[in-house]
């Protein structure tokens, strides 16, 4: 209980100093998991769709495939990308180990399965019910890809929410492919790890308040620019 | 325009990474009594000062640091584990191995003192003592320099202590300070280095049970990577660094760090 409270009283005080670590730590995790979701977004929620509008042999295995990917383990994804990346791996020559760009290669793909399969199951309620109507339109594959994306926009963003929840609290794939250096690749959850090694649970503790409050308001933000976009779609 | 938005978001953030190319650094692969304890804090700005060169650091166990630097991960290695260091630099994957500085291991345990060694400067009788009152016991389990310094005691002691695991023996296979933490959290004895021991501040009741035992020395060395091996291995740089660690200043550097009023880690640099 002494400790908690002595948490929050530090976590208080870390938010309104603006400790320059503690800033300089959070604006990497929002960095490199803001990008990793973006990056999934953008190769996922295409990739959804289409597997939501076609029908060809095996899609059932890829949709069971999808959605066991869903639950990789961190810490084998990061295992994955750092022999892939080390300098004794294929991709060695590049150098990425241990900057902000592998961390983000390895929140992609723990990402890049959740935000897939989310917007597969949004996408194809809303082709159920528009599939007949857009294609009297004439609208090709394209167009009507498009058009049920910019459709189901609310419920994607919920896939993408999700995503970062993913991405911003996972520790074991970044400690590994970022080594968690100082100034460098520390982000919330190798700095709360590393503090917790320490023996230094109130302020390990702490982090993980900002980093709670840190997703409560990029939830309310979210929510937020929802609710606006839906009371503009049937105003 | 949500694909725009999203474009724009993406070279915001790529183009907003720290410029890493841009300035001269380092990998260190360390330990983490060294990072933890707060010493590379204390005595890397001051290389930085002096050389321009930024050292980045890995701290993980040492079996970890090393196979990181095989793998050429890692431009020098500080780590404290001679005879796996020496084979480190004997099948060429170091290129040479230095004595920087020691401290010493300490086994610690719970205030009550179930095996009843406080006290004790026999290290082995100790650990005698802890399994034959099959006190609890948290091991590193994971090839640290701690752990084989932990598991060549108990082969000194006659015990062989992982036929007891998961029953008084507990292989937490973690780092130094989260099998404190768990040692603490079920009053299990544990060895610990010194270094980390004074600057970990979850003690609870716990102190110092067994010290003083010479065959509880801790040599730490430092090793360049082979840079015939790796070639992008930064060996100048590197070796700068190394030459300042077993420098004047270097060692000045490291007998300064005090932590709580006291010194942590000596130096011993071209000492035999």
């Amino acid at each position: 209980m002494q400790e908690a409270l002595e948490a929050l009283g530090l976590a208080g005080r870390l938010i309104v100093s603006m400790d320059g670590d503690v800033l300089e730590i959070v604006a990497l995790s929002l960095q490199v998991s803001l990008t990793a979701v973006a990056v999934s977004c953008l190769i996922g929620l295409p990739l959804g769709a289409l597997l939501a509008m076609t029908r060809f042999r095996g899609r059932n295995v890829l949709i069971v495939l999808n959605n066991a990917l869903m639950g990789l383990p961190p810490v084998v994804v990061g295992l994955a990308i750092y022999l892939a990346i080390s300098r004794a791996g294929p991709f060695g020559v590049f150098g990425l180990l241990y900057t902000p760009t592998a961390m983000i290669i390895a929140q992609t793909v723990l990402v890049l399965p959740i935000v897939t399969a989310l917007a597969r199951q949004t996408i194809e309620d809303l082709n159920a019910e528009y599939d007949d109507y857009l294609r009297s339109l004439g609208l090709g594959i394209g167009g009507r890809l498009r058009t049920l994306l910019w459709d189901g926009r609310t419920g994607l963003i919920t896939a993408a929410i999700a995503g970062m929840g993913r991405a911003i609290a996972e520790v074991g794939a970044v400690i590994i492919v970022g080594g968690n250096i100082d100034h460098v690749t520390r982000v919330m959850t190798t700095a709360i790890a590393l503090e917790t090694s320490k023996g230094e649970l109130a302020l390990a503790m702490a982090l993980g308040i900002i980093l709670m409050a840190i997703s409560l308001a990029l939830n309310a933000a979210t929510h937020a620019l929802r609710g606006d976009a839906m009371r503009r779609m049937y105003a | 325009m949500i694909q725009r938005t999203l474009l724009a978001a993406i070279l915001l953030c790529v183009l907003a990474l720290p410029g890493l190319t841009a300035d001269r650094f380092i990998i260190l692969q360390s330990t983490t009594s060294t990072a933890n304890s707060g010493l590379l804090d204390e005595i890397l700005p001051k290389f930085t000062a002096a050389s321009g060169i930024t050292v980045r650091v890995v701290a993980v166990g040492t079996g970890q640091a090393l196979k990181n630097a095989r793998n050429g991960d890692g431009d020098v290695l500080l780590v404290h584990a001679t005879t796996a260091e020496q084979a480190f630099v004997a099948d060429g994957s170091g290129v040479a191995r230095h004595d920087v500085m020691f401290n010493d291991f300490v086994v610690v345990g719970p205030a009550d003192d179930p095996a009843a060694i406080a006290g004790s400067a026999d290290v082995l009788d100790a650990l005698r003592r802890i399994a034959a009152a099959t006190a609890p016991f948290a091991s590193r389990g994971d090839d640290s320099g701690t752990h084989k310094k932990e598991l060549s005691l108990w082969a000194s002691a006659g015990i062989d202590p992982v036929a007891h695991s998961g029953a008084w023996y507990r292989e937490t296979g973690s780092g130094m300070g989260a099998t404190l933490n768990t040692a603490v959290g079920m009053a299990a004895y544990a060895l610990t280095d010194r270094a980390t021991w004074i600057a970990f501040a979850n003690k609870a009741d716990f102190k110092i049970v067994s010290q003083g035992d010479k065959r509880l020395f801790n040599q730490y060395g430092v090793i360049l990577v082979n840079p015939a091996r790796h070639p992008h291995i930064k060996a100048d740089d590197g070796q700068a660094f190394i030459d300042w660690l077993l420098s004047a200043p270097g060692q000045a550097a490291i007998a300064a760090f005090r932590k709580n009023g006291q010194q942590l880690f000596f130096p011993n640099a071209g000492r035999p």
